[in-house]
């Protein structure tokens, strides 16, 4: 959501998302940066409850002026993660020296968390280093800069950001930290969003980042577990139960044997749909 | 002032209102129908009309608003008294709207004294706030208006009604014509029980075999080269809201709707012509073509989005008392099942009407309280801004009355913890749903114990309104005048508030 915009603020945590990213880049003219600061800082600070959704603050990348004045003004024990646009490891590095220097500076209770945007090509090529690095706690593929570093037409099918996303799946799931797509940029097309959000989360990303509120419901409904999910897990966990108690550690459900994998991957499910209040 | 059942102030000589339902210890009072015409007499022009039917000093002329934002005839009739230099006039428009501003001259003037009418927005309003009528200001409901008509507590002298259609006998139809917009039915009972009625059209036709309006009761028929503007008659091609809030909303009230167990066959529904309304009926279509389901009828203010309902097989039957687009007044011409109606029919409470068959209604508020009871006649400011409409007749007759509406507009909180003016009473609001969290009525027990084990953020309106105040701070409470201006008029006839003069 645009940082200098009141009314959009006011209404962030009503649209039942993961989290929501308040912009200090793009979305922000040049001449209001300064007051999408304030306005960012001082909503976050007036807020009297804690809100429901992880708080982002996606500020100017570091090739800018801009990204001392947004981190000094908005890092704050109300926020959690900083989103770096073209973020790269030695940004990444430093972005962390900045951080802990505030963090001590101001007193903060927690460790603010970073969310790399991938949106160059040598950032692909980073990116199983990107993962490992301290505060990484999720990965966003941005695709419009991407299609731009590699000169090639940004497309709705995606194929010129296919290697890139399995980069990113893979590297994610391997350091068990969220994975998550490129924002679908048609906000009239609601099937194309469904089937974009289908595709990718067969491949393995976690998530989707929306660029219209009105997408997060389609958003939701394809990676929140199904009911059909939910209804195998809870019943892999009743016979896990039931095997326990037997005393068994491997056992059959229609047929079938579930051993630890398999019970991982259910009470996965399981753990998510108690997360989204489905259980 | 006394004060009535709901603590409002009411004037001494008005009956107070009881409850919603203490019509039902009275018996329906109706005077004589008008004489009836075999034929009909031509008029020149506005100026015959007058001559013709000695329209003088205090009489009361009746008006529709079917042609509503591109209405030509009431400012017409309006210049007219002007021209003549008419005094102490009592104007009865079903609703006034902003194109309607050559009333206010005519009200500072003293020409037009007393106002009866069930909506006003705009100039008119304005005027009126401020205290310029010199008579008497009623806010009747769409139900209500009938009801005081056929009972003679508002005695129509003349009629003056567009009619886009009209044939030689003077019947008359508003689903053809150049300036055709759909269903009559606000007309019906000033044609009905008016001493005199004028069919004032543009589209003169030998004979017409569908109509609303039976010529038997026409007197006059005036041939004028325009009765409206087309753009401002029908308000274009309704549309759903976009606005994720509103979207939001929607989501959750098509989501309690099915919860409480009412989207099912059979299924009666109104909804009003917002976005946010229509974002319900589409959620709620998206239901029930899931899972095969047919409702019976949906009514009120009809649009595009419910006659596309009609031809898709998810309703029987459409009862229409007013088109809100082109696409439904084309729809009353092609549908047969799409069914005109007259105000008493959708919403008299003494008679059998469409809205006490609805399982569920959705509206609006400007404000609400936490009694439940709705504001949507002023602003907090006190300022007329609107009126009932079929508000309080559609939520006194709905099985289920669902008020949707953002917790926060303009950064003011929309509950209080007493509306300003009081247009529908809350024993008659069930449900509320706004962004940030459902309220149901404690007063139905029924529909708590339905959604008891529900996921939806279901809190108490005390709730919500402490979560408003968290996010705007408590507003200043606004002094208001003393001075009357005006009454609501329940749709029993009763006064549920006074409407206060403005700065």
């Amino acid at each position: 959501m645009p940082g200098n915009n009141p009314a959009m603020l006011q209404n962030s945590d009503i649209f039942e998302a993961d989290a929501v990213i308040y912009d200090l880049e793009d979305a922000v003219a040049v001449t209001q940066k300064d007051s999408a600061r304030i306005l960012i800082s001082q909503f976050l600070k007036s807020s009297k409850k804690p809100f429901p959704m992880e708080i982002v603050v996606r500020i100017n990348g570091l090739d800018t002026d801009y990204y001392m004045d947004d981190l000094n003004m908005v890092v704050s024990d109300k926020i959690d993660t900083i989103m770096l646009p073209k973020a790269r490891v030695e940004t990444l590095i430093e972005l962390d020296k900045i951080l802990s220097r505030i963090e001590e500076e101001k007193h903060l209770t927690k460790k603010i968390g970073v969310i790399p945007i991938i949106e160059l090509a040598i950032s692909v090529l980073e990116i199983n280093q990107i993962v490992t690095l301290p505060r990484v706690n999720g990965v966003l593929l941005g695709a419009e800069d991407l299609s731009s570093d590699l000169e090639v037409a940004r497309t709705k099918k995606g194929d010129e950001i296919l290697h890139p996303r399995m980069c990113i799946a893979v590297a994610c799931a391997a350091y068990k930290i969220d994975s998550i797509d490129t924002p679908f940029t048609d906000t009239n097309d609601d099937i194309g969003l469904k089937e974009d959000c289908r595709f990718v989360s067969s491949i393995g990303f976690t998530s989707k980042a929306a660029i219209h509120p009105n997408q997060v419901p389609t958003i939701n409904e394809i990676f929140v577990p199904s009911r059909k999910n939910i209804e195998w897990a809870l019943r892999v966990e009743a016979a896990a139960k039931l095997a326990d108690e037997k005393g068994l550690g491997v056992f059959s459900l229609d047929g079938k044997m579930v051993d630890k994998p398999v019970m991982d991957r259910a009470n996965k499910i399981l753990k998510k749909a108690r997360n989204y209040n489905l259980i | 002032m006394m004060k009535n059942s709901l603590m409002r102030n009411v004037p001494e000589n008005y009956n107070p209102y009881v409850s919603s339902d203490d019509y039902k210890s009275k018996k329906r009072v109706l005077i004589d129908k008008k004489a009836t015409n075999s034929t009909v007499e031509y008029l020149e022009s506005y100026s015959d009309l007058f001559d013709k039917l000695n329209i003088t000093d205090g009489m009361t002329l009746s008006f529709h608003h079917h042609l509503r934002n591109g209405d030509f005839v009431f400012n017409a009739v309006c210049q007219e008294i002007k021209n003549r230099g008419l005094k102490n006039m009592k104007l009865a428009p079903s609703s006034i709207f902003p194109n309607n501003q050559c009333l206010v001259e005519l009200i500072e003037s003293g020409a037009v004294t007393d106002i009866y009418t069930d909506y006003a927005n705009g100039p008119v309003a304005e005027c009126i706030s401020k205290g310029k009528l010199k008579g008497e200001f009623l806010m009747h409901t769409h139900g209500g208006r009938p009801m005081v008509i056929e009972s003679g507590a508002i005695k129509i002298d003349v009629a003056i009604l567009g009619v886009p259609t009209v044939d030689k006998k003077g019947n008359g139809t508003g689903k053809i014509g150049k300036s055709a917009c759909g269903s009559l039915g606000y007309a019906e009972s000033d044609v009905t029980y008016a001493k005199k009625v004028v069919f004032v059209t543009d589209n003169l036709v030998d004979t017409l075999d569908d109509y609303q309006l039976d010529g038997k009761y026409c007197d006059y028929v005036l041939k004028v080269d325009a009765i409206g503007d087309p753009n401002g008659i029908v308000s274009g091609t309704t549309k759903i809201t976009k606005d994720p809030v509103g979207l939001k909303i929607a989501r959750m009230t098509a989501k309690l709707l099915d919860e409480f167990g009412v989207i099912k066959d059979g299924v009666s529904m109104q909804t009003g012509a917002g976005g946010t309304s229509l974002a319900v009926a589409h959620y709620v279509k998206n239901i029930m073509q899931e899972r095969g389901i047919k409702g019976s009828f949906a009514s009120g203010g009809i649009t595009g989005y419910f006659t596309d309902m009609l031809e898709e097989g998810l309703f029987e039957e459409l009862y229409d008392v007013q088109c809100f687009d082109l696409k439904a007044v084309q729809s009353t011409l092609k549908n047969t099942t799409h069914h005109v109606m007259s105000g008493s029919r959708y919403a008299n409470c003494f008679d059998d009407n469409v809205v006490d068959k609805l399982d569920f209604v959705i509206l609006g508020a400007t404000e609400i309280d936490t009694s439940f009871n709705v504001n949507v006649t002023t602003d907090s400011h006190g300022k007329i801004m609107g009126g009932s409409g079929g508000h309080s007749d559609t939520a006194h007759g709905a099985n289920i009355t669902v008020i949707t509406t953002n917790l926060i507009k303009s950064h003011m909180p929309i509950i209080k913890e007493s509306v300003t003016t009081v247009t529908t009473p809350g024993a008659d609001v069930d449900v509320l749903v706004t962004e940030r969290g459902i309220a149901i009525n404690p007063l139905r027990t029924d529909l708590i114990e339905k959604v008891k084990d529900s996921k939806l953020p279901i809190v108490t309106i005390e709730k919500l309104l402490e979560t408003a105040h968290e996010i705007t701070g408590v507003p200043q409470k606004i002094e208001r005048s003393k001075e009357a201006v005006g009454y609501v008029v329940y749709r029993d006839g009763t006064v549920i508030d006074t409407i206060y003069k403005i700065d």
